[in-house]
């Protein structure tokens, strides 16, 4: 009998079958369904627009890897969720140059500057949503009406704007979304169109089950720490809470807060970004209260209807900090000693 | 989920949960090999100075006859496992790595298995000091892997009262069955032992944690109790490291070992079943320690089992009775897969705390490919790591050399190696592996 081979490795000898690639490519999975629904509501402008953001990241990361002499990490499928998810932040009619500059400036500026995946200390998608907010905010804030019945036949106008032109006006289609609704006219939108998503808004913004579903896949897979959005939806419920007891004749119900606007989007695939979010315990829960206050106190006092994005990008910010005050007891230390 | 435990078994916080991998050999009774023509027994196998050889070169020898004594108070003797000649005492490689002396014994060809030496002493009317010395004498360390003299594990140092005997059943590696195996097919042995033990620490009862993927051994111990018997079977949840002694304490007690004290620091002595078998066995008839129950399996072995091995037992030999892989290339693990060491040669014997030979072709030992990635700061390993450290915070500062960081700030200390981080890791950072070498680092330079 001739005597195996003998590796000499140090323990543990087995390793759980997980790896990063699998767990974006669940979250690219969970997010599908969320775009599908969007390219199903707003037609071929949204399909075109997550087209186009998914392919800008995808090229921008390759180009940068290659740049840097770095074999390429396009395989972890991180790029492909920056670029879904910043088509789901945005407008429907927003132009697709513009798109495509945000999602440039999402993984050259939001990521790749800081060392890739893992180091970057922002939501990368969030910075491109940031940059597209401040460089086109017209065109990030027209909202255009949902379910049109040429979507699937004509585009709308804007999305072909030429690059570096302002785009066609979209008069005829624009919208307002509940919460700006609700922020400019004080009207008080029902609550089962938010939930189910027919509503004027953007890409991803506008059916919470969806997007609920998608995370609790997430979840019973492991894949998602189920307390990020639970610290974020209940922040948020809280917050609104308190103000709609004090005056419920002008701020809406906790409700209304959940389900509209970017929040849910936000709570269960932005905040918990797993490079961004905290990892220790009560750090979890800080952040996402955290986020969930700022968002409704941005939302009520801002002077836009959405304060989601900079709530998070905020959170991301403090993130250093909270793990540095919420690192874990270790066992045996500062314990009990057993009373004898 | 900690708050819903009542409705699963005692565990510990966090953990984690490998396969157990235990089928292909839990349900096969212990066996007995042919002995192999030659031992090898290390003077030095077990923790404290090695043993002092009392036999000399073409010595004739009886099965288990002592033939090197405790090399202090602290340690423990060696038997001859075997009927035979002494060959001499020579430097011979071992599983930790540099060689160093050992007894070599030729088997006498044919001879029986039965044991033909004893030394037994009236218990009933023993001290708990003499008891300790009893099983002193017989030469038993700690079978669950640590190689730790029993009778110095069991005396308490002044101060101090131990008010609970904690057993270790929970065999939380995958692969391993010996164990398991041992409270069916030696219940009695182990409550006898157990019995000897609660004298010689006075403690006044006694917890064996049994985890709840061995409902026999649950059964079979329990039988051997009366609802007066201060003993209690305990059944936990299966997860790793609860066979680690400060998680056992906390999962059975709820009690915490203060960083860097013993378990006599909150009231407990913790030994294995198999070391309490080996009490219960081998005390009363006065015998020594000469073999001990492992497991040997893996993907491939022919003959996977549970086999009463002679210590000494070359690896190869007992590898060519049970027939290994060709796989090429492979791990040979001492101890469980989760925290044995893979052995660099095959001429290395069997000895005291030796639990298991797991057999890991290349191809099995590595689910994903071995590839590391950055750190996506998922934080399993904080959700994994049963001491409660910041793995992914440690590796950070081992990446940037921060080594005494690592001890002063973020308890480097405190990690005994279990794994866990390293299993859970989806990036494939060998953190465990970075914690060792960042221990050694100081260790150095604290020299």
């Amino acid at each position: 009998m001739t005597p195996p081979r003998i590796e000499l490795k140090s323990s543990p000898h087995m390793k759980q079958a997980s790896s990063v690639e699998q767990i974006m490519r669940n979250v690219v999975l969970a997010l599908l369904p969320v775009c599908a629904f969007a390219v199903y509501h707003f037609g071929l402008s949204a399909l075109a627009l997550l087209a186009t953001t998914t392919l800008a990241c995808l090229l921008t990361e390759q180009f940068l890897n290659r740049l840097s002499g770095r074999a390429s990490t396009l395989g972890d499928y991180s790029a492909v969720i920056t670029g879904l998810l910043l088509a789901l932040t945005l407008p429907p009619a927003f132009p697709l140059w513009m798109a495509a500059l945000s999602g440039v400036v999402a993984i050259a500026l939001g990521k790749a500057l800081f060392g890739g995946l893992g180091f970057n200390p922002f939501n990368p998608a969030l910075i491109g949503r940031a940059f597209a907010a401040a460089a086109f905010p017209e065109a990030a804030s027209t909202w255009t009406q949902a379910g049109l019945p040429e979507r699937f036949s004509e585009f709308l106008p804007s999305t072909l704007a030429l690059p570096f032109t302002s785009p066609a006006s979209v008069d005829a289609y624009t919208a307002a979304t509940p919460l700006a609704q609700w922020k400019f006219d004080e009207v008080h939108g029902a609550l089962l169109p938010l939930f189910t998503g027919m509503t004027p808004g953007s890409l991803g913004e506008t059916s919470a089950l969806i997007i609920a579903l998608g995370g609790l896949y997430l979840i019973a897979r492991g894949m998602l720490d189920w307390r990020i959005p639970a610290a974020v939806l209940g922040g948020a419920a809280a917050t609104a809470g308190v103000f709609y007891l004090l005056d419920p004749g002008h701020y809406p119900t906790p409700l209304f807060v959940l389900f509209s606007g970017g929040l849910m989007l936000g709570a269960v695939f932005m905040a918990s970004d797993l490079s961004t979010s905290p990892v220790t315990s009560a750090g979890i829960w800080i952040y996402g209260l955290l986020i969930g206050f700022l968002a409704v106190i941005i939302r009520f006092f801002g002077g836009l209807p959405e304060g989601v994005m900079y709530a998070i990008l905020l959170g991301n910010a403090a993130v250093p900090l909270i793990e540095r005050y919420t690192q874990p007891r270790p066992y045996g230390r500062r314990g009990r000693r057993r009373a004898s | 989920m900690g708050w819903l435990s009542f409705l699963h078994g005692l565990t510990f916080p966090r953990g984690v949960r490998p396969p157990g991998l235990k089928e292909e050999t839990r349900d096969l009774p212990i066996r007995r090999l042919e002995f192999a023509p030659r031992m090898v027994l290390p003077l030095d196998q077990h923790y404290g100075p090695p043993a002092r050889p009392l036999v000399t070169r073409h010595q004739e020898v009886v099965r288990g006859e002592p033939i090197a004594a405790a090399g202090d108070v602290y340690a423990v003797p060696i038997h001859a496992p075997v009927t035979g000649v002494i060959e001499g005492i020579e430097l011979m490689p071992t599983a930790r790595g540099p060689k160093t002396e050992a007894i070599l014994l030729r088997t006498t060809p044919g001879d029986s298995q039965h044991v033909r030496w004893a030394d037994p002493r009236d218990l009933r009317r023993c001290s708990a000091e003499e008891l300790l010395t009893a099983i002193q004498q017989a030469g038993i360390v700690g079978q669950g892997g640590a190689a730790f003299p029993t009778h110095r594990k069991l005396a308490v140092p002044d101060g101090f009262t131990v008010d609970t005997l904690v057993i270790n059943g929970c065999e939380c590696e995958p692969y391993l069955t010996a164990d398991h195996r041992t409270m069916i097919e030696h219940s009695a042995e182990v409550i006898a032992g157990i019995r000897l033990v609660m004298r010689a620490v006075t403690a006044a009862k006694t917890v064996i944690g049994v985890e709840d993927d061995k409902p026999e051994a649950i059964a079979a111990l329990r039988a051997q109790l009366s609802a007066a018997d201060p003993i209690e079977v305990v059944a936990l949840q299966s997860k790793y490291p609860q066979g680690s002694e400060k998680m056992l304490i906390k999962a059975l007690l709820g009690r915490e070992v203060p960083s860097g004290g013993f378990p006599y620091h909150v009231g407990v002595v913790v030994n294995n079943v198999g070391t309490m078998a080996q009490v219960g066995q081998l005390v009363p008839r006065g015998q020594g320690l000469i073999e001990r129950v492992i497991t040997v399996a893996g993907p491939g072995v022919e003959r996977p089992g549970n086999y009463r091995v002679p210590i000494g037992t070359p690896l190869r030999y007992l590898l060519e009775q049970v027939g290994y892989p060709s796989a090429d290339p492979s791990r040979i693990i001492l101890g469980g897969p989760m925290m044995g060491n893979t052995v660099s040669a095959l001429d290395v014997p069997i000895t005291k705390g030796v639990s298991g030979v797991v057999i890991l072709p290349e191809r099995e030992a590595l689910e994903v490919g071995p590839r590391i990635q950055p750190c996506i700061r998922c934080g399993n390993c904080l959700g994994a790591c049963p001491v409660g450290l910041n793995p992914a915070e440690l590796a950070r500062l081992a990446a940037a050399r921060e080594y005494e960081a690592m001890a002063e700030q973020y308890h480097l200390n405190d990690c005994f190696e279990c794994g866990c981080c390293s299993f859970v890791c989806p990036s494939n950072i060998p953190l465990v592996q970075y914690f060792r070498i960042a221990k050694s680092l100081n260790r150095e330079r604290m020299s």
